[in-house]
């Protein structure tokens, strides 16, 4: 096995796994907050792949102004969500919760089919498509913005999370969530929050992705369980282990494709993703959870 | 609560009695002919079902306005099945037994195609498969016939092809559906067949957004050519990866994507150089003026365009083909539908979007190589390859 192969491996799988990860931070904010997987994430990478779309073709704008509206539009989507389908419920059990988010993916997804059809449409490239050699390998200008998008999440998440109010605030919430009631925190508010968030990262993930990919109104649905399992292997925690889940997750898969069957690539996410919840529910890095009981 | 239920009963008994009547009459009035569709309009499989449903309604229009086939008006009896074989099953018992078609086109893919079979052949109905699968019509099923041109056309177009251009070993780089286990047999029979080496072979997901791990591998094999089979998107993805790894190596692709949409799609620049087997109507403004399809082939897009403002498909004719098919027996024949059936067997030369359709009792499918030609991209549109 020569080592250019192997670098190709890597590098593929690396920027696949940075997809994962963004998809699976907005799992695990969500989860963090509210206490529910948000089935619906994968839609909003969806929306953010359409909307841009729309905003290129049908608004013309320039790229640049794409993307922010582009976001916006998805954001509003998961505002919309969160009010009309998770809060009006009555009795939000974790169960109801996570059937009106399965619910509401293929309601969006519906949605979807009727406004863009079901073609798969193209997006262009953000600066080109030449492709960049690394020792033997290459990879396109494309994958550098994803690796450096990526990186800017992480970062604002971080800050976001442990040097602002409503950050420890959320962070609190997900602890628990009645003694966070208690000390004055709107709890309800935070949720919001969540889904804000977590909607307009799904949505620059489908953005960034898109030119290589290609969007059309069923993508959501693969890469919303890829984010999952990349979530599940980082132990569903909304910082560095939902990252480092997603890369693993992604370069195993190339390296499986590569090295072992293109026929087993999936098969092998979803048998990491049992194993993961077989051996350490807790995740890859996660310690085991006795403080919350 | 006893009287209750008594007129619950009553009042069914009545409404089925009513509806009965209705039907009795709806169908005892008509001199029409009913021609009975099962496409699957919804769900994975509506990018088939879709352009067909259309077609067929267009050309029903399109008759009846001309007055109908001799003195007879048409009326097209269209079931959306959703691609599922249950519910096509279900919906063929409908189409025979309440709206008495006399003979059905589709369904759209080879499931639904395989499922309904014993329905027809129970009800003696004549049915036209938009379906591709091989199994439709190899075995012949006396009142089964198909209009796509089967798998193994395609790929041993692409095989001849390369016999010219002395092309020796092949990796093959399929999807996981139907479509693609179906074309990697064929190829995997015909290359051992016609003495090709099969030196690599690769599958893909049909949702798969990454396929430099294979083509890295691929790489690493040196094949003289690759042949990718599948449907969008993953074929443009493909030729996108290509273009990245920098491989020089031909690649083929199947005639599933031989539509402008994936030249769009993989970018005109990815897309340079890539040959395909192509059904006439995606290339029909670069065959040559004498080309016996070439009106009709204008006709039909042209037609398609104005009316729903995008461009005709491949899919589209399949149920064109269909139509003009079981039209034709209808004239010449009759329309009780074992006149169908014998007028369709019957078909000589008849000239449609898929090809020249010549039919006999051991060929319900009835074309040839000659239903595709050899395309290759240059500067984002199809050149023909001689």
């Amino acid at each position: 096995m020569q080592f250019d192969q192997i670098l190709q491996y890597t590098l593929s799988g690396l920027s696949t796994g940075a997809i994962y990860a963004l998809i699976g931070i907005g799992f695990s904010i969500i989860y963090n907050a509210t206490g529910i997987i948000n089935f619906a994430q994968g839609e909003f990478v969806m929306l953010g792949g359409l909307f841009t779309l729309s905003c290129l073709e049908f608004l013309k704008l320039p790229l640049w102004a794409a993307i922010p509206c582009a976001i916006a539009a998805s954001t509003l989507v998961g505002i919309l969500f969160e009010r009309l389908a998770i809060r009006p419920l009555k009795q939000p059990t974790p169960i109801n919760l996570v059937i009106i988010t399965i619910g509401g993916s293929i309601l969006i997804r519906g949605i979807a089919m009727l406004v863009w059809g079901k073609d798969t449409h193209s997006v262009p490239p953000f600066s080109g498509d030449t492709p960049i050699a690394i020792g033997g390998a290459t990879i396109l200008p494309q994958h550098l913005w994803i690796f450096a998008i990526t990186l800017i999440i992480i970062f604002l998440n971080k800050v976001y999370f442990y040097h602002t109010i409503s950050g420890k605030a959320m962070r609190a919430c997900s602890y628990n969530r009645r003694a966070a009631g208690l000390v004055g925190i709107d709890v309800r508010r935070m949720v919001l929050f969540s889904f804000i968030i977590s909607s307009a990262m799904g949505a620059v993930a489908g953005i960034i992705i898109a030119p290589l990919t290609m969007t059309a109104y069923d993508v959501g649905v693969m890469l919303g369980l890829k984010g999952f399992c990349a979530a599940i292997i980082g132990g569903m925690s909304s910082g560095l282990s939902t990252v480092i889940g997603g890369l693993i997750l992604g370069v195993l898969e190339s390296l499986g494709a590569g090295l072992i069957s293109s026929g087993y690539k999936d098969a092998i996410a979803f048998i990491i993703l049992l194993l993961i919840l077989f051996i350490r529910p807790q995740g890859l890095f996660g310690k085991s959870n006795s403080e919350r009981v | 609560m006893y009287l209750g239920v008594k007129m619950k009963k009553m009042s069914l008994l009545l409404v089925s009695v009513c509806l009965s009547l209705i039907c009795a009459t709806v169908s005892f009035a008509s001199g029409t002919i009913r021609i009975g569709a099962l496409f699957s309009v919804t769900g994975p499989a509506s990018f088939l079902g879709e352009p067909e449903k259309k077609t067929l309604e267009l050309l029903v229009k399109e008759f009846n306005e001309k007055g109908g086939i001799n003195g007879r008006k048409l009326e097209a009896v269209i079931y959306d099945t959703g691609g599922d074989a249950t519910k096509a099953v279900q919906l063929a018992t409908k189409l025979i037994k309440d709206d008495k078609v006399s003979v059905i086109i589709g369904p759209s893919t080879t499931g639904e195609s395989m499922a309904v079979i014993p329905v027809v052949e129970k009800w003696k109905i004549p049915m036209i498969s938009c379906a591709a699968g091989i199994k439709i019509t190899d075995p012949v099923k006396h009142w089964v016939f198909k209009t796509p041109a089967n798998d193994h056309i395609a790929a041993e177009k692409i095989l001849n092809y390369m016999a010219s251009k002395k092309q020796k070993s092949i990796a093959l780089l399929t999807v996981t559906d139907g479509f693609g286990a179906s074309g990697r047999e064929q190829i995997k029979a015909l290359a051992k067949k016609k003495g090709f080496a099969i030196v690599a072979d690769e599958v893909y997901g049909p949702k798969d957004t990454d396929m430099t791990a294979q083509l890295t591998k691929i790489r690493g094999i040196k094949p003289d050519v690759i042949i990718c089979w599948g449907t969008n998107p993953g074929p443009a993805v493909i030729t996108k990866n290509v273009k990245q790894l920098g491989l020089k190596t031909p690649l083929y692709m199947s005639h599933g994507v031989a539509s402008k949409k994936y030249i769009e799609l993989a970018g005109a620049d990815s897309a340079e150089g890539v040959m395909l087997p192509a059904g006439k109507l995606a290339v029909y403004d670069a065959l040559p003026k004498g080309d016996s399809q070439y009106k009709l082939l204008k006709g039909y897009d042209q037609t398609y365009k104005k009316a729903y403002g995008t461009e005709a498909s491949t899919f589209g004719g399949y149920a064109y083909d269909a139509f003009l098919l079981a039209a034709n027996a209808i004239k010449k024949v009759g329309s009780t539908p074992e006149q169908i059936r014998a007028g369709i067997e019957q078909t000589k030369k008849m000239v449609s979007i898929s090809g020249v359709f010549t039919m006999s009792p051991k060929d319900h499918n009835g074309l040839d190589l000659s239903a595709f030609e050899m395309v290759k991209v240059v500067k984002g549109d199809w050149s023909l390859l001689k």
